[in-house]
């Protein structure tokens, strides 16, 4: 799995991952928000839309993420999941916690 | 075929036992209670009863316990964590431990999760060349829900696809992964458990250690239902199930948690509307401000929105109120936030297990009846909101997949993987070998703690109401609770024969052939039963520490019942590994059974005056020599508190001539284990 960070305005950060988000991959999406936290940009969107496959242990570092996000006053989110990824949402009740939005640069638009 | 005829039989001995069972309570509900004496009579055959459920429930474990086939050899390339859990064992002992964990056969990842945090055992880990984990600056200040919440902590820190959970005691055989990982290629399965026995413990187990009845024929029969339990150490898991399972978690106790604190940030606000200092206009606008908007979140929730969505937008709605208000009236809210922070010190109990979603009741509660300040109001609501924000901030970690409901996390884990549909094997060969208490005192904690466990597991998530659950897997888990309900009937059992050889009352309004022809039958054919289903292990020693061990079990529901109702700690203790007994000065800790021993004098007394009666002509004969018996019964129950208490610790037989004995790889030996839970007693 690799990632890209994207800072596309003041405070927001762009993580894009791609392959697989799962129990090997997680610590790094969890350090990766750690990361952009501490460094200020503390509202994060997580785009999903190169990964083809998430386990649970990807869900934990997101629900991992939102709370280092919200606790430096932030927000975590995600954008644009597979229809993998959505049916592991929706399987987990995690759809109940995330919005999906269309797109990272929408992502923070409300 | 021979498996096929023992099932059979087994199958015909519990429906006769079930048959004349239920034929002589229901005589001895119907036909001859001594109402007269409506006291004894009625406890008694609610004594019998609960025996008969029990029996009942024994019945239906056994229905379908049998051995499984091996599983295939496990495919190449799949990761193992072995966690070896530790708070405060001897680091010798967790170094051999670890030792040979490292020198398990398949691939493995071994860490040592020393919950201790000691120098130490960091060194022993590094010189063993075995991981080494504690909890991070995320827990301080929080609650650290003792093992469940160590094990939380390495799974989160880890990466492995399956795990092996062992206790410091229990050193693992090289071929355990070999033998086991097979069974995951079922995609279902969640865990397997593997036997726990004991390699410190004497002929005649006087201490009641091991459980060759529970790890055996129990665990296989759960197993038949799908049911086998998680009991803590020997056992693996698979990640993927428990992650799954803390995130279902998470998720059902952020909508309740979120739903009742937006409940109750309405009535507070409600009420500060009302009061006197809501007239400033300034102030007024600003409650209806906030009002408004936790209204609204509601109604988003309501319609579909996310949690995370609705609860950031709430957020910034009243972080802009409040923000606007500060300068309004520092005096009065510095008056109301000193009573919100008590209120919030109060609920936040370091060793209170799982927060949620009581605590916010009980905030909300607090608030709500006090009389705050329009600005106090709103800056507790906020207050409130934060709490239950999204994020667990009273948590260290958002994800607890191990069950924090209870001191005994295992069971309640087992029954919430079942509930989600994963399935569990219990696999029935001896892969680790651990170290049972050698005192007492010690002892007795254990039984306590796994006691109070499974109460608070009963109490806080009763298997006959999880909906997730099958019929069977209720049952199963609801039996090993009920089982621990026996100190009540013991009590009994013992009040009885006093009663009549004293006063000269018998609960049972019978005559003597009558009764016999009814109980007779029944009682052997429930032994026969027990015999069968055992395969001859016997079952004599469960049977009398079930009875003897009274006080244990009723402590244990009772602080159970005053911890999860009315939240009074548990006083938890960890088990000592280390033996107790050492010294010159010491003496037998009579003491510890002394309610067993006041008990036991009072039978001897009755019997003294019952035996008096019946020269002076006043006793009845043949009512006098049944409560004799009974009494010798009682009496040949409780002694097996006497070697218990004088027990100084195991010394083996073979002693100095072999540092460390091979321990017996049997499961089946000749000690006695009572029917009950994971531990069992």
């Amino acid at each position: 799995m690799q990632f890209t960070v994207d800072t596309p305005s003041e405070g927001i950060a762009v993580l894009r991952f791609t392959g697989r988000l799962n129990m090997v991959t997680a610590p790094r999406l969890r350090e990766a928000v750690g990361t952009s936290v501490t460094a200020g940009r503390t509202r994060v969107v997580v785009d999903l839309s190169g990964v083809e496959f998430i386990d649970s242990s990807g869900l934990g570092a997101l629900i991992n993420g939102l709370k280092t996000a919200r606790q430096a006053g932030g927000d975590l989110r995600i954008a644009a999941p597979n229809e993998q990824v959505r049916l592991v949402l929706q399987l987990t009740n995690m759809e109940r916690v995330f919005t999906a939005y269309a797109s990272a640069d929408t992502a923070f638009d409300v | 075929m021979r498996a096929t005829r023992r099932m059979l039989l087994l199958r015909i001995m519990v429906i006769l036992t079930m048959l004349l069972g239920t034929n002589y309570i229901a005589w001895r509900w119907l036909f001859s209670l001594n109402w007269d004496a409506w006291w004894i009579a009625v406890a008694l055959v609610a004594a019998e009863t609960y025996s008969l459920i029990d029996v009942a429930l024994f019945s239906l474990t056994m229905w379908r316990a049998t051995d499984r086939p091996a599983p295939p050899a496990p495919a190449p390339g799949l990761t193992v964590d072995v966690f070896i859990t530790t708070y405060n064992e001897p680091v010798a002992m967790v170094a051999r431990t670890a030792e040979a964990a490292r020198g398990i056969r398949y691939p493995h990842q071994t860490w040592i999760l020393d919950d201790g945090a000691r120098p130490e055992m960091a060194e022993a880990a590094a010189a063993l060349g075995v991981g080494y984990l504690t909890r991070g600056p995320d827990w301080a200040d929080r609650p650290r829900h003792a093992k469940a919440g160590n094990l939380n902590n390495a799974l989160m820190q880890t990466e492995g696809e399956f795990l092996l959970i062992l206790d410091a005691d229990q050193v693992p055989y090289a071929e355990i992964l070999d033998r086991t990982l097979g069974y995951f290629v079922e995609p279902t399965l969640a865990l397997i458990q593997t036997p726990q026995q004991f390699g410190n413990v004497e002929p005649g187990d006087p201490l009641g250690s091991q459980a060759p009845l529970f790890y055996g024929p129990i665990q296989q029969g759960k197993d038949g239902w799908n049911a086998a339990f998680f009991c803590g150490s020997n056992a693996l898991l698979r990640r993927e199930a428990l992650m799954q399972l803390g995130i279902t978690r998470y998720v059902t106790e952020m909508e309740r948690a979120v739903g009742r604190a937006l409940a109750g940030a309405h009535r507070v606000l409600a009420r500060a509307r009302r009061t006197e200092g809501a007239g400033d206009p300034f102030v007024r606008a600003a409650l209806a401000e906030v009002s408004d908007a936790i209204d609204e979140t509601r109604a988003a929730i309501a319609h579909g929105a996310t949690l995370g969505a609705a609860t950031y937008a709430l957020q910034q709605r009243i972080g802009a109120v409040s923000h606007e208000l500060v300068a309004v009236d520092l005096h009065l809210l510095a008056l109301d936030l000193a009573v919100i922070a008590d209120l919030q010190a109060a609920s936040g109990q370091p060793d209170a297990p799982s927060p949620l979603p009581q605590d916010i009741d009980q905030t909300v509660a607090a608030l709500a009846a006090r009389e705050l300040s329009p600005l106090g109001a709103l800056e507790s609501v906020q207050a409130l909101l934060r709490s239950i924000d999204v994020d667990r901030a009273h948590e260290a970690q958002p994800l607890m997949p191990l069950a924090t409901i209870s001191v005994t996390e295992d069971m309640a884990t087992s029954m919430r993987l079942h509930g989600l549909g994963w399935t569990s094997v219990y696999h029935n060969e001896l892969l680790a070998v651990g170290l049972a208490p050698e005192d007492l005192g010690t002892m007795l904690t254990q039984r306590l703690r796994w006691a109070q466990g499974t109460m608070q597991v009963l109490l806080r998530e009763n298997p006959l109401l999880q909906r997730g659950l099958s019929v069977p897997q209720r049952l199963m888990y609801f039996s090993t609770m009920w089982s621990y309900l026996s100190g009540y009937a013991a009590l009994v059992y013992f009040i009885a024969p006093m009663v009549f050889l004293c006063l000269g009352i018998l609960p049972v309004d019978s005559t003597a052939l009558e009764f016999f022809l009814r109980f007779l039958p029944f009682m052997i054919v429930n032994q026969l039963l027990f015999v069968v289903a055992s395969h001859g292990i016997s079952t004599w020693r469960g049977q009398q520490y079930s009875l003897a061990l009274f006080p244990v079990w009723i402590r244990a529901t009772t602080t159970a019942l005053a911890n999860v109702v009315f939240r009074v700690p548990l006083d938890f203790a960890v088990t000592p590994k280390t033996r107790q007994t050492d010294g010159p000065g010491w003496r037998p800790p009579w003491h510890l059974v002394r309610l067993q021993i006041i008990v036991a004098a009072l039978l001897l007394i009755a019997t003294v005056v019952g035996i008096t009666r019946l020269v002076l002509g006043i006793g009845e004969p043949i009512g006098t020599a049944v409560n004799v018996a009974w009494v010798i019964f009682d009496l040949t129950i409780l002694s097996v508190l006497v070697p218990a208490a004088r027990y100084r610790g195991f010394e083996p037989a073979a002693a100095r001539s072999e540092p460390e004995p091979e321990p017996e790889r049997d499961i089946e030996t000749d000690t006695d284990k009572d029917p009950r839970s994971c531990n069992s007693q």
